[in-house]
């Protein structure tokens, strides 16, 4: 197994505030590897450090065997980076944005046109070349982003945050061209706030204040997660809620519709028991222990946030 | 009819303030502006011309001749920076901008003073700049030997080029180098920093683009628009007001290229300082009005002290409005003027690396 993405205590500072705290981590080649953490963890620092974009204030990163800081235009050859926020022409048509990036990576200019409208045939976009990019709905502005990050067939996509702002039908579609190029190879690093999203990734790193605080696949997080999910029913949920949280042994609550979620340390070997007992007669409770999703995996990973709550600088180039 | 509420508005104003507060840059222009500006402009501009360049024939070289280039040279209009031998070397010198002001003393000076034959003399003007012309109008009546009774008509004006004392004739050459100056300017300047506005940007430093190209494939466009932009002056001045085009269109659009050129790497270069095109737009302007004022379009250069004329002497706008009054009114060639176009080149060859270097394909 080849590894695309490895960092070495990567750390970038804004002034007093540490953007990204020595993260380490290995993204193997063909992968689709999630980004998770709060608004402001560091998500998009990171990912553009991997891109040469920013340099680290400490540590190193090789992407694609490529290292950021000394190379970082030939990495750009190779990579491909969809920004958060839509980054084409709005005034420039869906063909003519494709064109320009085309150029733009010298690619053969004989199969240019046919390379186009295959890419906008894949895409979606076929019945509408002459459109202007800024008159496209968010899904399509969405798919058209892919269309022209993925033209030079890069070996290594950052994708951050693409579904922000596109309907769910649309979401799963996406996610279909992300798995098709992750099948020929190609290297994923996904960030998303969505938990759907997050399952169907090969491997998640959680971020947190910058720091790395959980990695590893959907499946060893959720198994080694530390603590115990309670599933409760009441009448007076709410009620329920507040004497619950004050417990030392409750780590967090999370309300879904008329259910409660309390995640319980795992030292507690009872947990039911220990829950019931804090809670007076005038509440009656049903309650049984249910398997951990992701959210409270992302919920125990990011504790520390509530006290700590960072603000992404707004970088300018 | 609902009212107004105070409390709104001062909502929306405080907000600005916030908003002001914010914007270093502005904030900074928002006393800058006016300081620079008003010490800048009001040290600098002065309408009392001195020391014009001059030379002097004199085929008479009587002491009386003598005794009158001496006087004219004590009234600081004029210095005496060249030397010629004769009429057609005078109108050469002028040709090329070396002097503005020439005197011709004829041979039969002595006699002319002698029976009060006026004109005793002669006054070769360039009159493709305005001012000069203003200014040698108290020279006409210098006093002769000691005959100081009245004011003679000592020396009889010749003006070179514009002897009808058309405006237009002096306006469209400078104008064609004041307006590009603004567009040229503003166009790059804004059309960089309105990348990194949209975010397009942070996509074009993520490709393999070197800065170099997108920097002079930036400026292409604007070459083009700048051609079509003094061609249009050039047009709408001959057709409508009848300016005479005397040296050569080749000369005269190599020199707009070069100009062209230089300005829009100023453009670059303000892109590169500005975050906002409303910034960009500001200092676009700072970098205007001096130029437009101190560069001897509005207000004679010669009556500028040394060191703004230094200052001066950087601006593009400063350099190719001396090659294109010279090349369209007086039928200089752009090689004569050469001393004028190498400021152009070495302006843009500077402006253009710092721009280059300033730009980083980095977001830090």
């Amino acid at each position: 197994m080849t590894i695309a993405i490895e960092t070495h205590d990567l750390t970038r500072n804004f002034g007093d505030l540490v953007a990204v705290d020595h993260v380490n981590m290995s993204v193997p080649t063909g992968s689709i590897y999630g980004f998770l953490g709060p608004n402001g963890c560091g998500k998009s620092t990171t990912i553009r450090m991997l891109c040469g974009l920013l340099l680290p204030t400490s540590g190193s990163a090789t992407v694609l065997g490529i290292d950021t800081q000394k190379n970082p235009e030939e990495l750009k050859r190779h990579i491909g980076y969809m920004t958060q926020k839509f980054s084409l022409y709005t005034d420039l048509t869906v063909t003519e944005n494709l064109e320009f990036i085309s150029r733009i990576y010298q690619l053969p200019g004989a199969t240019r046109q046919q390379h186009i409208s295959a890419q906008l045939e894949k895409y979606g976009l076929g019945d509408r070349p002459a459109q202007l990019a800024g008159t496209l709905s968010g899904g399509q502005k969405q798919r058209l982003a892919l269309a022209a990050v993925t033209l030079h067939e890069p070996e290594l996509l950052f994708l951050d945050e693409p579904t922000s702002a596109v309907d769910p039908e649309s979401r799963r579609e996406f996610w279909d061209f992300l798995f098709d190029m992750s099948d020929r190879g190609t290297t994923i690093l996904v960030t998303t706030h969505f938990m759907d999203e997050a399952e169907r990734c090969h491997a998640l790193a959680i971020l947190d204040a910058g720091a790395l605080v959980a990695d590893g696949t959907p499946a060893d997080l959720l198994a080694d997660l530390p603590a115990t999910v309670v599933e409760i029913e009441s009448e007076q949920i709410r009620a329920v809620r507040e004497a619950l949280i004050k417990l030392a042994g409750v780590i967090d609550t999370a309300q879904i519709g008329r259910h409660l979620h309390a995640l319980v340390q795992p030292q507690i070997s009872a947990p039911i028991d220990y829950l019931q007992s804090s809670l007076s007669d005038e509440l009656p409770a049903s309650m049984s222990i249910i398997k951990p999703n992701l959210e409270d995996v992302f919920v125990i990973s990011t504790q520390r946030a509530t006290q700590n709550v960072t603000h992404e600088p707004s970088v300018v180039a | 009819m609902t009212f107004l509420s105070g409390a709104r508005i001062w909502a929306v104003a405080k907000k600005e303030f916030y908003h002001l507060r914010r914007d270093h840059l502005t904030g900074g222009m928002v006393a800058g502006i006016p300081i620079v500006m008003t010490v800048l402009f009001g040290y600098a501009i002065n309408t009392d011309v001195r020391n014009l360049h001059a030379a002097a024939v004199d085929e008479a070289n009587t002491s009386a001749s003598r005794a009158l280039l001496a006087d004219a040279r004590a009234s600081q209009v004029l210095q005496f920076v060249e030397s010629a031998s004769s009429v057609q070397e005078l109108e050469m010198l002028i040709a090329t901008g070396k002097i503005s002001i020439g005197i011709y003393i004829p041979p039969d000076f002595e006699e002319r003073v002698i029976h009060q034959r006026t004109p005793y003399a002669q006054l070769l003007v360039d009159d493709s700049d305005p001012v000069i012309l203003g200014a040698v109008r108290g020279l006409s009546n210098l006093p002769v030997g000691t005959n100081l009774s009245r004011r003679p008509d000592t020396f009889a004006i010749r003006p070179l080029y514009n002897p009808e004392r058309r405006s237009a004739i002096f306006i469209v050459p400078g104008l064609c180098g004041v307006i590009l100056t603004l567009t040229m300017v503003l166009f790059t300047s804004i059309a960089i920093v309105r990348e990194r506005e949209r975010g397009n940007l942070e996509m074009l430093i993520t490709t393999p683009v070197k800065s170099l190209e997108l920097m002079i494939g930036k400026i292409i466009p604007y070459v083009l628009i700048g051609y079509l932009q003094i061609s249009i002056i050039l047009l709408l001045g001959v057709v409508l007001f009848d300016v005479p085009i005397r040296g050569t269109l080749t000369d005269f659009y190599i020199a707009s290229g070069v100009f062209v050129i230089s300005t829009l790497s100023l453009g670059l270069l303000i892109s590169t300082i500005a975050d906002t095109q409303f910034q960009a737009f500001q200092v676009t302007f700072m970098t205007f009005l001096p130029q437009l004022l101190l560069s001897g379009f509005m207000f004679p250069f010669e009556g500028m002290p040394k060191a703004v004329q230094y200052l001066a002497e950087v601006f593009p706008l400063t350099h190719f409005l001396r090659i294109v009054r010279g090349i369209i009114l007086r039928d200089a060639s752009l090689s004569s003027l050469s001393a004028e176009l190498w400021p152009l080149v070495l302006f843009f060859v500077v402006v253009m690396l710092l721009a280059t270097s300033r730009f980083r394909k980095r977001l830090d």
